[in-house]
């Protein structure tokens, strides 16, 4: 079967998922990650992005982010954030 | 039973299968696809079902701002229901706007009347047309490009098929005077980005030719009902033809101006290389040497009614259904082939309900013997058009039109 199938068991209920749920993987880096990219959008944009992008990839991510979109990301977090994003969620 | 499934179990009663949607009363085992397995594998992993207020359970690709694709089984129905429709927006400002005192401004160097217009205005002053179109997200199934690219990584539900209810954008144009050196006309929404950063603010501008086309509508209705919030009431710009990207949601401006719009989201963003794709429509003032921004959409269909891997029996018919949809040429025939693209057979068309939207085909067949059987379905329009046998790369995954393709498995 190619296509995704999830069996799901469970009774409908009201219970919304959001943002808040997102846990990125564990590693150094994680809370440079979430507290410097989560100030503008939501942490499964990493997530969802991967994992096909390598350092280079990333790297050009994070150009966009900061010279399109205007991320107030600190210079010098910028290394650590690749290095995250490279490991964890890079190919 | 993992946490992420938990999630998706939680977050949705929609029971998904080829017959299409029922809601359960009680606790059933349903398969939910979150989309095609060739999706990236994280983008897999992060969806889940998760209604935004107003709307049925749609597959979550982003949170924040919201992106939420339309299950496929909805496009079984000639018109995608509004509490189902795709949301997709750019930037993370997404105000509620009320009906009163929202007002459209009308402007630009090139306009000889700015104007305000209410609501009541639009919908009194000028002459109602009602129309059938595809609005479909530039970058629907970016996610099945392969190699993968970055941004949103949709499936196949970023579209969705609509009756529009509006006036033409060209009526509004000319009361107010559209003068001669007008070059572009430009159009901006309620939503905005995060001032303090200066995220680039949403906004898009459509040549003089486009802008005057008797279908382009600014749009108050959708399948007789006002705009759902996420689908941009009060009024939308409706481009019929054209990629989603230019149906600009919630308008608050119109501005005519004489010379070319610059601005983010209509360059660098949005953009496909200069001669990779047969597109018709031109928009010259936005042309560079390398790129343009994308137009009009390339001819497309999908299979709808078929999970892939799904089981028949031997001997038992197969209804394979779908749509098919192009830049408003209007699909002239759907193919299927069950030979691996040897031969193909004329599949029927359903009711043609105009030719910006999207056009209903079923083909049905017995399968020769068991074993796994690829059905492939081919559109191909009025002007020669066809669907692509390779995949066109382009940097921002745009224009996927492949030949579609579904596996079942006979006994």
């Amino acid at each position: 079967m190619k296509r995704l199938l999830l069996l799901v068991l469970l009774p409908v209920t009201a219970a919304a998922a959001d943002e808040g749920q997102i846990r990125l993987k564990e590693g150094a880096g994680r809370e440079l990650v979430e507290s410097n990219c989560a100030v503008c959008h939501s942490l499964d944009y990493i997530q969802t992005n991967s994992p096909f992008l390598d350092r280079k990839g990333w790297e050009a991510t994070l150009s966009k982010m900061v010279n399109a979109m205007g991320a107030p990301i600190p210079k010098e977090d910028v290394p650590m954030i690749v290095e995250y994003l490279s490991q964890y969620y890079g190919k | 039973m993992n946490r992420r499934n938990f999630l998706k179990g939680v977050s949705s009663g929609l029971v998904l299968g080829g017959a299409g949607l029922v809601w359960p009363r009680m606790p059933l085992a349903v398969p939910v696809s979150m989309g095609p397995a060739e999706l990236p594998a994280g983008t897999l992993e992060a969806s889940l079902l998760e209604a935004l207020p107003g709307k049925k359970p749609l597959i979550k690709k982003t949170f924040r701002p919201p992106n939420y694709e339309t299950p496929v089984a909805y496009f079984n129905d000639l018109y995608t229901p509004n509490d189902a429709f795709f949301v997709r927006y750019h930037v993370v400002n997404i105000p509620e706007v009320a009906a009163q005192p929202w007002k459209l401004k009308l402007g630009g160097e090139a306009l000889q009347t700015p104007v305000e217009l209410s609501l009541d205005d639009l919908t009194r002053s000028f002459e109602r047309v009602e129309l059938s179109a595809v609005c479909m997200c530039a970058g629907n199934r970016r996610g099945l490009f392969q190699p993968h690219v970055p941004g949103v990584q949709w499936g196949n539900g970023a579209m969705g098929n609509a009756r529009w209810v509006g006036v033409r954008l060209r009526d509004v144009l000319n009361k107010a005077g559209v003068r001669k050196d007008a070059v572009e006309v430009v159009f901006d929404g309620a939503d905005s980005g995060i001032a303090a950063y200066k995220t680039p603010d949403f906004v898009k501008s459509l040549p003089m030719w486009k802008a005057l086309d008797e279908n382009t509508l600014i749009a108050f209705e959708m399948n007789g009902a006002p705009l759902p919030h996420w689908n941009g009431f009060p009024a939308r710009l409706v481009v019929p033809g054209w990629a989603a990207t230019y149906w600009v949601k919630q308008l608050t401006s119109i501005d005519v101006i004489a010379k070319p719009f610059e601005g983010f989201w209509m360059k660098p963003a949005y953009r496909i290389p200069i001669g990779k794709f047969p597109n018709v429509d031109r928009f010259i003032t936005q042309e560079t040497a390398v790129n343009t921004p994308i137009t009009d959409m390339v001819v497309n269909s999908l299979i709808t009614n078929i999970e892939e891997g799904q089981r028949f029996r031997p001997g038992q018919s197969v209804d394979v259904k779908g749509m098919a949809w192009d830049g408003g040429y209007g699909i002239r025939t759907v193919e299927v082939s069950l030979d691996e693209g040897q031969s193909w057979r004329p599949a029927t068309l359903g009711q043609d309900i105009g030719r910006f939207a999207w056009r209903q085909w079923s083909y049905r067949f017995k399968p020769a013997r068991r074993g796994k059987l690829t059905v492939m379905a081919k559109a191909s329009n009025r002007i020669g058009q066809t669907q692509t046998a390779d995949l066109i790369l382009n940097p921002a995954g745009y224009h996927h039109n492949l030949i579609q393709k579904a596996t079942i498995q006979v006994g």
